[in-house]
């Protein structure tokens, strides 16, 4: 995502806050050992890189720690040993400039669709009006303008992911943190869905950091795949494009990542 | 109209028709076995009509000393329940959130709990100025339990993720008080309300009985020390009907404020009075299934 034109950024709906604001952040891992504290640790200590405005996807096994290493960053949980970092200065606590993205589940039940949208905006004191014009446009963004009213149950799975989208853009988050936020789908929703992430990441400029346990989402999506497992880091020859599958360096790169599991 | 609806129709007008007829029948065989002064092993000879009782409840609706009554008692209730829904939410909210909370007054909880609110009594007279200070507070006491447990189940049974999904958008500690915890736990909260108003209507006749100077349980015990029996029959009806008024409202709010909760839609024909979402073992049922949807679907922890 760091190859974002500035016509790009422009095009976006009115940003309530600083263009400077919704600029990428920068996360590091060093020497990080991950896990709770009364818990096991996730083995390995972890050094890890994510540049301003990178789409990483994190790779591994169930229960090898993915969800782990997102709450770390997120600020949830702190690290057993070594230092987490935005912008070089260390994450003690969640905040609005890290949004997480859960499976599923996460809005919450009693608050309408849009509601539940508007809820970073008001966290962050922007006025009604306008926030409740933000909510209904990213709700259009994410094709569900028709359902503001609704109340969370009343949608299905995949509808609730995009509101769940929705929701983390609308206050514009400097890094998105997504924790299989597809892994409940069915395969044709979830490509759907990885399309429709695509294009409404572009001309955010946010940081993602993007947990699966699916190898060709994580090829397809990120512009490096994080090999949680042996703690490798590769790049993704063709990010985001789907003509480009059967591409012998997407083949060998997918090969080389089920290798690792 | 569907042959379906005509039917679902039918099927509540005869359950109309029942509930009229039950309490119906019930004051038809009092009315019977108390005219005819039936003796089986039951006495009724000394027993009141229904038509006696009914005359004397229409003698005393047009005196005003019967309307003052009502009002004392109600308001001894409003002001009691109102007090114990605060501090019953409150508490409970704290014992659930805060471990210091948890040690300063879940000890105390639990050993005041088990007194009847009505044994508070001395308690109520040795501290409080009044008489109908004493008896707001032991309405009080008698709801604030069922509110401040119910509370702290309901608040303990939150889904996580809620309250992570919003620290990670930037709330605040009060933001997630107020956005996740105290709306979370509306369905449990209301639970406790609604035992809460139930037994604050016992402690309060009864503390009424024992102490008071004005109110329905006071009248109903002057009528039975001067063995005016038709008198004790109209404050139970009196009572009665109090009850079921207040439990009504406090269900009805119930059911409003958590009208987000998921329901099985048209299972109830329209016009019945729906299995009543307020009572407590609805509200528990519909909290557990919706906290059997919320249980985190992965260990964070390998």
């Amino acid at each position: 995502m760091s190859t974002v034109s500035p016509s790009a950024v422009s095009a976006k709906p009115s940003a309530p806050t600083a263009p400077t604001a919704s600029a990428g952040a920068e996360l590091a891992l060093h020497g990080v050992r991950l896990g709770h504290p009364d818990g096991v640790a996730v083995p390995g200590p972890v050094d890890l890189r994510i540049a301003p405005g990178e789409l990483l996807t994190v790779v591994g096994p169930s229960g090898c720690g993915k969800t782990t290493l997102l709450r770390t960053l997120a600020g949830l949980l702190p690290p057993l040993e070594g230092r987490v970092t935005q912008d070089g200065e260390p994450i003690r606590r969640p905040g609005a400039d890290r949004a997480l993205v859960f499976q599923h589940d996460a809005l919450l039940p009693w608050r309408s669709v849009r509601a539940n949208v508007e809820l970073p905006l008001a966290i962050r004191r922007v006025p009604r009006a306008e926030r409740r014009g933000s909510a209904e446009e990213w709700l259009e963004r994410v094709g569900l303008g028709g359902h503001a009213r609704k109340l969370p149950h009343q949608l299905s799975g995949g509808q609730r992911q995009r509101v769940q989208l929705a929701r983390a853009l609308a206050a514009r988050p400097r890094a998105v943190l997504m924790d299989e936020p597809f892994g409940a789908l069915d395969a044709h929703t979830r490509a759907g869905m990885q399309d429709l992430l695509v294009e409404i990441l572009r001309g955010t400029g946010a940081t993602v950091v993007f947990v699966t346990h699916d190898v060709d989402e994580a090829i397809h999506l990120g512009d490096r795949v994080a090999l949680f497992a042996t703690g490798d880091v590769l790049g993704v020859p063709h990010p985001r494009v789907r003509d480009a599958r059967q591409a012998p360096d997407t083949a060998a790169l997918r090969r080389r990542v089920l290798d690792s599991l | 109209m569907s042959a379906a609806s005509r039917r679902t129709g039918a099927t509540s007008a005869g359950r109309r028709l029942v509930r009229v007829a039950s309490p119906l029948a019930a004051l038809g065989i009092w009315q019977l076995l108390t005219s005819y002064d039936v003796n089986l092993w039951l006495r009724f000879e000394q027993f009141p009509t229904v038509v006696e009782v009914a005359s004397a409840l229409g003698d005393r609706i047009g005196t005003e000393a019967y309307w003052q009554d009502l009002g004392h008692s109600l308001r001894r209730i409003a002001v009691g329940f109102l007090l114990a829904a605060v501090l019953g939410v409150a508490a409970g909210t704290a014992v659930a959130r805060s471990r210091w909370a948890a040690d300063i007054l879940g000890p105390l909880v639990e050993v005041v709990r088990p007194i009847p609110a009505i044994a508070l009594v001395p308690v109520a007279i040795l501290l409080l100025p009044s008489n109908e200070q004493g008896i707001v507070f032991i309405t009080c006491a008698a709801a604030l339990f069922p509110v401040l447990v119910s509370t702290r189940h309901a608040v303990r049974a939150l889904n996580p993720v809620w309250e992570e999904a919003v620290l990670t958008l930037g709330g605040s500690r009060a933001r997630v008080l107020f956005s996740v915890v105290l709306p979370g736990a509306l369905p449990g909260i209301f639970g406790g309300l609604s035992v809460g108003i139930g037994v604050s209507w016992i402690c309060v006749i009864s503390a009424e009985m024992i102490s008071g100077e004005y109110g329905v349980g006071y009248r109903t015990w002057q009528d039975y020390t001067v063995v005016d029996y038709p008198g004790v029959f109209v404050g139970m009806a009196t009572i009665g009907a109090l009850g079921w008024l207040t439990s009504t409202a406090v269900e009805t709010l119930g059911r409003r404020v958590t009208a987000w909760l998921p329901r099985p839609t048209a299972r109830v024909p329209a016009g019945v009075p729906a299995r009543a979402a307020g009572t407590p073992a609805s509200i528990a049922s519909a909290s557990a299934s919706v906290s059997a949807v919320r249980r985190p679907e992965k260990e964070p922890v390998p």
